[in-house]
């Protein structure tokens, strides 16, 4: 696979002439820097696997682009926008850091592209669920690779409207994410036939949800609707089954990893759908990446870990293709070129900043279905790359040529 | 009457009563808290991750050792009780002579290498700890379905506050602890062991935090975070029922916990504001909460 591109590089360069291929690169590396939550309640989808991702892309690609040796860097953002954007600045204006990626955390991401936009750097995101990143926030250099809210809801909103669960009830984590979420999937219920039936906001971190789940209860909505994360919908989803919600409703988890399934155990989450763009267990080429990162990490990869590996693999590919890191040069390259690897086929990149790639709708496995840990979902149905993310045409990114 | 201020009563009656539920964990943390700041006037900030160290006791004695809940509930308090006692003749028994801030950063400190080992071999996602057998199923009370377990959390927690309470007020135990607290070098030259006296009392607090935390180990996941998420409502607590007193932290844990259960109800985006609402009123008409004494 990786020889078939390198050779593809390798042509495009010889048609593109000479003068580019010159390796017009800054500095002595090509520094990669993976702005991530390293002790956190988002640590265990991003942090240090994520570091490790970003390595193994690094090694996979043989550790040099144009004969410069590449570098991976990594901060902990901490899940704030200041200590993100110092750091940032810092890797930028000193320490000469070409690509930056990961940025779990919407504020975090929307800082970051700020500055990016700035100082010209490419930035792919994979962590962060916002779209504001590709419609108001849109930037020349900002990529969104893995997901979004639009396309969480998309996925599983629909999903579950298409099996009967027409009333829905919802359950938001008090903050920007959580009521863009909430939006978001609000919107493809309606749109879908079904109806919305109220909402309740809780705090970020409550340290008890039984009282806004008896709300929920009260509602009698079929579905109840989780627009939070991390340790906010592990909890939600613990107390539900305390109290006997899951009898009669059922649980909708709008954004879940793979880790949060692992730590609450199959008996807690089976029949769940979940919406994600990547799954270990999709094919052989996943497999066996994942159990390359598994002897290493001793956990399998979410979806985003996933997606940084995908992240630096296209920066290093555009670097190699444009043969500079000029941030503008290796965008308009990315741009022509449509990307493969082991997260995704054809994956193109729009002028919004999203890329396009299939998103999957998966349905958590019952206890007996199981092979062993980390064996958690069905395939419920793929969604094509080009009704899986919000149209071009809703775009309200100042890039996109209105016609 | 179906109805307060909008609210169906049966709605209202259930919500009270989760309320009841959260402020038996506050006052089992907040009672800790008070009986070491009382004594040792170390305000312990380690007291959060304490609390999760005993959720984690519990779910390794179960997961590496086979041990259940019961065991657990016995197991954690005397394992986490015996690590306090290790922190305070370690490290806390040379910072009494120095002011309370020497005290709060040195426990902050340990809260936070206690967190971040945890971390490390954990993640923080956490660990799924079952409702034990016995207290399987729910209850109907007919205006809500109650799960045994909550029940037991309660009918627990008030038993351990009510003994605690006992033993501080009425006995002799709590007797040289009260003087020692009023004059230890006086209680001293009577002859009482104040040194073994302020060791022991850090170790029953932190087993009080490590028993609150086996409590919560099936209600919420068991995480290396658990504990920093509760720590600071449980200050707030401890201010509002007034540094120190024992009964003042019964007291205010169960009302705060419905107080803030209420709040749920009626508007939800507050219900993590309203204690800190309350601690800056009290603090304001009472600077010494609401059973402390004025120095």
């Amino acid at each position: 696979m990786k020889r078939t591109y390198l050779a593809a590089a390798a042509v495009m360069m010889l048609a593109a002439g000479s003068a580019l291929a010159q390796g017009k690169i800054s500095g002595e590396v090509v520094k990669i820097g993976v702005l991530t939550d390293m002790s956190g309640l988002y640590s265990d989808i991003g942090g240090q696997g994520s570091v490790l991702a970003a390595q193994m892309a690094v090694e996979d690609f043989g550790g040099k682009v144009k004969g410069r040796k590449i570098e991976v860097v990594a901060a902990d953002h901490q899940n704030k926008a200041d200590v993100a954007s110092s750091k940032v600045r810092q890797w930028i204006d000193r320490e000469g850091v070409d690509m930056l990626t990961d940025a779990l955390n919407s504020a975090v991401a929307l800082a970051t592209a700020r500055l990016v936009a700035e100082k010209k750097r490419v930035f792919i995101d994979t962590g962060a669920a916002s779209t504001r990143l590709t419609n108001e926030e849109c930037t020349p250099y900002t990529i969104h690779h893995t997901y979004d809210t639009f396309a969480l809801a998309n996925g599983t909103g629909k999903a579950v409207v298409a099996h009967g669960g027409d009333s829905w009830f919802f359950l938001t984590a008090d903050y920007a994410f959580g009521h863009s979420l909430e939006k978001d999937t609000a919107e493809v219920v309606k749109a879908s036939g079904g109806k919305v039936l109220g909402a309740v906001r809780h705090p970020l971190s409550a340290s008890d949800f039984s009282s806004f789940l008896l709300q929920a209860q009260a509602s009698k909505a079929k579905i109840i609707g989780l627009a939070n994360a991390g340790g906010d919908t592990i909890n939600s989803i613990k107390s539900a089954n305390e109290f006997g919600l899951t009898r009669r409703q059922t649980l909708a988890g709008l954004l879940v990893f793979i880790t949060d399934i692992h730590s609450l155990g199959l008996n807690a989450t089976q029949g769940m759908y979940v919406t994600e763009g990547w799954y270990w267990n999709l094919n052989d080429e996943t497999r066996k990446w994942s159990r390359r990162y598994f002897d290493r990490m001793k956990k399998m990869p979410s979806s985003n870990q996933a997606g940084v590996y995908s992240a630096v693999t296209m920066f290093l590919k555009a670097v190699d293709g444009a043969g500079t890191d000029d941030a503008d040069a290796v965008m308009a390259w990315l741009r022509r070129n449509p990307q493969s690897d082991m997260f995704g086929k054809n994956m193109k990149l729009r002028e919004d900043g999203r890329l396009l790639h299939e998103m999957y709708l998966f349905q958590v496995k019952k206890p007996g279905e199981s092979n062993g840990p980390w064996d958690y979902y069905h395939v419920r149905q793929t969604i094509p790359a080009d009704q899986a993310f919000q149209p071009l045409s809703a775009s309200k990114c100042t890039l996109v040529k209105k016609k | 009457m179906d109805e307060i201020f909008g609210i169906p009563t049966q709605a209202l009656l259930g919500q009270l009563l989760l309320g009841l539920v959260n402020g038996s964990f506050y006052a089992m943390l907040s009672l800790g808290l008070a009986v070491i700041f009382g004594l040792l006037n170390i305000v312990n900030f380690a007291h959060g991750a304490l609390y999760m160290v005993g959720a984690y006791v519990a779910w390794m004695a179960l997961e590496y050792f086979g041990l259940d809940y019961w065991w657990a509930l016995v197991l954690a308090p005397l394992v986490v009780g015996a690590f306090g006692i290790l922190i305070e003749r370690l490290l806390l028994r040379w910072l009494y002579q120095l002011d309370h801030l020497y005290g709060l950063l040195l426990t902050f400190g340990v809260a936070l290498i206690l967190e971040g080992t945890y971390r490390y071999f954990f993640g923080v996602s956490g660990q799924p700890y079952p409702v034990p057998d016995a207290l399987m199923g729910a209850t109907d009370l007919g205006f809500m379905v109650l799960p045994n377990y909550r029940a037991w959390v309660v009918a627990a927690s008030l038993a351990v506050c009510l003994v605690t309470w006992y033993v501080i007020e009425r006995t002799r135990l709590g007797a040289y602890l009260r003087a020692a607290t009023e004059n230890p070098r006086l209680v001293q030259a009577f002859g009482v062991n104040v040194p073994l006296l302020v060791t022991l009392t850090y170790g029953f607090g932190v087993a009080l935090a490590a028993f609150a935390g086996v409590l919560a180990a099936p209600i919420i996941q068991v995480t290396p975070l658990m504990g920093s998420n509760l720590i600071i409502i449980v200050f707030a607590v401890v201010v509002i029922g007034g540094m120190g007193s024992i009964l003042g932290s019964i007291f205010t844990g169960l009302g705060l916990g419905v107080i803030e259960g209420l709040t749920k109800v009626f508007y939800p985006e507050a219900s993590s504001t309203v204690v800190f609402v309350i601690m800056a009123i009290v603090l304001l008409l009472r600077p010494a909460g609401l059973f402390g004494r004025e120095k």
